[in-house]
């Protein structure tokens, strides 16, 4: 080819890829095929999970003749950085998966379809609790499916217990017995840990929420910083105490949610603050040992941070795709003994089933039956959960504060002061984090 | 008749004048114009275009789902009213100097030290490229466990050594030096490389005259090897300023912004608008820009300095 018609083949041939480029297909929706995306399926390192999709997939299928199916398999299935873009892009699934994190930010920004008069396509709505489908709820609209829902507590190492003589039954209840206790663990040499805490990435700031809380205290109070109180003081003055007079908190400022379970699988840490899944994670994702881990309810127990996710609904998906896509939430996320709640099928292939991760229907007849299955099919030790769902039902569930992700980032910095100033003046720290919280919350 | 057949037919198509001389160049150019342009559309499209709509965004408020709305100047408010603000700047500059002192000097003494040594050179300048060709993301994996104040190969030599141990990324004194020393160890070979080019090219009897005139090592240098690369000298300098104020990855991967906002950069602080503050990419795109606007201010002052050379 002469390079004269390679170049003009060149430049039609970009000018033609980016025409396709802003293309897209269209769903008829009125009477034909309706085809829908659907996020979160399992990756391909995980064969059996998969397989257990795309099977839910097909059953799906056959029980909705007119609907087809494509799942894809991006992991972490929601994930911040990309999501706008998507959306934007046309990218977005018909189905997507958003974490109780960004309920607000999502529904605010109408990156989410208003589907309250098709609630009525996912037939277990009315069980799930009120209080949790308040949160996918903004001016009488309802936004989503939720379909996890727990509350934050205390994860331990039992067998870390008992090398410090200590009773893995009998877990800590108040902040001074978690303090007693990381002392005796920090004892058993300088590798181990007695409480594991984070200081940066914004994580320092969402376990100073969840610590402010347990002891009775709040993050926000109309629209104002209200961490400097009494209870602040004291999540930052006990972690001071441990780091610097115990030093049972290690030396490390630990970042990024998954550093602390890596630590906790790898057997050295005693204690964290996190949600039940947890330790699903812990087990699953970082091979820790299936017998070593117990959960009891959150330190003083006063309040809980809740965490949780929802489905929602693509707000450019049409009204055959909206309800195709509550369908298959109903189908795959809401039904006992189907796709996410098939126990059976859990246990069989591999996966970490018993952890009380979910506590969305409550005590309705759905969650009842929830629970019974998941303990029947359970493959973890069941009875290690047991102190905190004795506790979970007295204590307040507490939702995240306005501006989350912007309060954390202001108290990572007093939270890593704590970690690795001996001398890090509290007060200070927290006046400081007021004054800085205070002008992000009087923007609108 | 065969003369008045033919005869009309040439008065009636015009005699073809000959092409220009700056025709015959176009045509000439033709396929190159193709080339260019498909090259042009490329950077049009993936570079010019990604810098107009970053200029266009930071004076927007937008969800990318409904259009966007103007805001004037109040992203930009928002960013410089930021408590972070004005520690992330300081934080680029100091990381800026820092990563100048370390990552400008050491990489052109290697490189001299290369170019004088006469065996192992070859095996030597590949020993001293292999970082580059480690992915980022693997070179900071490798430093956070270097720089782990328990088992941590650097805190283990030091302590080898009977010297007390460093806190390293968890102390507001050590982290930004700390990224610095990551972000050397990654760059060290392509500057190298560079540095070696251009030393190669150092003509050998401005060496041997200085020599015969009795120069040791250091006048050598002094007088010969940096005035002979001068130019490449102010480039990379350039370069480096350019590189090393857009720091990301460092923080991002080894220390979140902290201990206490400590190693919190522009680059960093512009994520955290666009991604975990709730997709607030107006006020990351006002960061972005002052941050290019301040780039620009650099690339002008080297430019203008590189013309006085020439």
């Amino acid at each position: 080819m002469k390079p004269r018609n390679l170049a003009i083949l060149l430049t039609t041939g970009l000018a033609l890829t980016a025409t396709a480029c802003g293309g897209d297909s269209s769903d008829d929706g009125a009477g034909g095929k309706v085809n829908i995306t659907v996020a979160c399926q399992p990756a391909k390192t995980a064969p059996k999970q998969r397989q257990a999709w795309n099977d839910d997939v097909a059953a799906f299928e056959k029980a909705h003749p007119n609907v087809k199916v494509k799942s894809t398999d991006q992991q972490p299935c929601f994930d911040p950085k990309t999501f706008a873009a998507k959306l934007a892009g046309g990218q977005m699934e018909t189905v997507f998966m958003v974490p109780v994190t960004n309920y607000a930010d999502v529904i605010s920004k109408r990156q989410a379809k208003d589907i309250t008069g098709d609630t009525k396509y996912v037939k277990n709505f009315g069980d799930i609790k009120q209080n949790v489908r308040d949160m996918v709820t903004k001016d009488g609209k309802v936004y989503g499916i939720p379909n996890v829902s727990y509350s934050v507590g205390l994860v331990y190492n039992r067998a870390v217990f008992k090398k410090a003589g200590l009773d893995p039954d009998s877990p800590p209840k108040t902040w001074d017995e978690v303090r007693a206790a990381a002392k005796k663990i920090a004892g058993l040499g300088k590798d181990y840990v007695g409480y594991g805490e984070y200081g940066g990435g914004n994580t320092g700031g969402w376990h100073f929420a969840q610590a402010i809380y347990s002891r009775g205290g709040e993050m926000v109070q109309d629209h104002k910083a209200a961490f400097n109180s009494a209870e602040g003081k004291a999540v930052l003055q006990t972690l001071h105490d441990m780091r610097w007079k115990d030093n049972s908190t290690g030396s490390k400022v630990n970042i990024g949610w998954e550093s602390l379970m890596q630590l906790m699988a790898a057997g050295k840490t005693g204690m964290m603050l996190g949600a039940p899944d947890v330790v699903t994670d812990v087990v699953q994702k970082f091979q820790g040992k299936v017998d070593d881990y117990g959960i009891t309810g959150i330190p003083d127990g006063k309040a809980s941070l809740t965490g949780g996710e929802a489905y929602m609904i693509n707000p450019k998906a049409n009204a055959a795709q909206t309800k195709a896509g509550l369908e298959w939430i109903d189908f795959q996320f809401n039904t006992p003994g189907k796709g996410r709640f098939d126990f059976a099928r859990g246990k069989a292939n591999g996966e970490a089933v018993g952890v009380p991760n979910n506590d969305y229907m409550g005590d309705s007849p759905t969650g009842k039956k929830l629970a019974e299955e998941r303990k029947a099919n359970a493959s973890l030790p069941v009875e290690y959960y047991e102190p905190y769902v004795a506790t979970s039902t007295s204590v307040e569930p507490k939702l995240e504060p306005e501006k989350a992700q912007e309060l954390y980032a202001v108290l990572d910095v007093a939270m890593s002061a704590v970690l690795t100033r001996e001398n890090a003046d509290i007060d200070q720290l927290l006046k400081d984090a007021e004054s800085k919280a205070n002008s992000i919350l009087a923007k609108s | 008749m065969e003369t008045l057949t033919v005869e009309p037919q040439r008065r009636t198509a015009p005699r073809r004048r000959p092409p220009s001389k700056r025709g015959r160049a176009a045509r000439r150019n033709l396929s190159a114009y193709g080339f260019l342009c498909a090259a042009l559309f490329c950077f049009a499209m993936f570079a010019w275009w990604p810098i107009v709509k970053e200029v266009l965004l930071s004076f927007q408020s937008t969800n990318l789902v409904d259009p966007p709305t103007w805001v004037g100047l109040d992203n930009f408010r928002t960013v410089v009213h930021d408590p972070a603000f004005g520690q992330a700047w300081r934080n680029t500059l100091v990381f800026t100097l820092l990563a100048l002192v370390c990552g400008y000097i050491i990489p052109f003494a290697v490189a001299i030290v290369l170019n004088e040594l006469r065996h192992a050179r070859a095996y030597l300048r590949f020993v001293v490229y292999l970082p580059v060709m480690l992915p980022p993301i693997v070179a900071v994996l490798l430093f956070r466990w270097f720089y782990d104040p328990g088992p941590g190969l650097f805190n283990q030599i030091l302590d080898f050594v009977g010297l007390p141990t460093l806190s390293w990324l968890d102390s507001t004194s050590t982290a930004l030096i700390s990224l610095v020393i990551v972000s050397t160890w990654m760059n060290l070979g392509s500057g190298v490389l560079i540095y070696l080019a251009a030393l190669q090219n150092i003509p050998g009897d401005l060496y041997e005259a200085a020599e015969l005139d009795g120069a040791g090592i250091f006048k050598r240098i002094w007088h010969v090897t940096i005035p002979q690369t001068r130019l490449i000298l102010l480039l990379m300098l350039m370069l480096q300023i350019v590189a090393t104020m857009q720091v990301f990855i460092e923080p991002y991967m080894l220390t979140g912004g902290g201990p206490e906002n400590a190693t919190v950069t522009v680059a960093y602080l512009m994520y955290q608008y666009a991604f975990v503050y709730g997709g607030n990419y107006g006020a990351g795109s006002a960061l972005g820009l002052m941050l290019m606007v301040a780039l620009l201010a650099v690339a002008a002052v080297q430019l203008r300095l590189t013309r006085e050379e020439k």
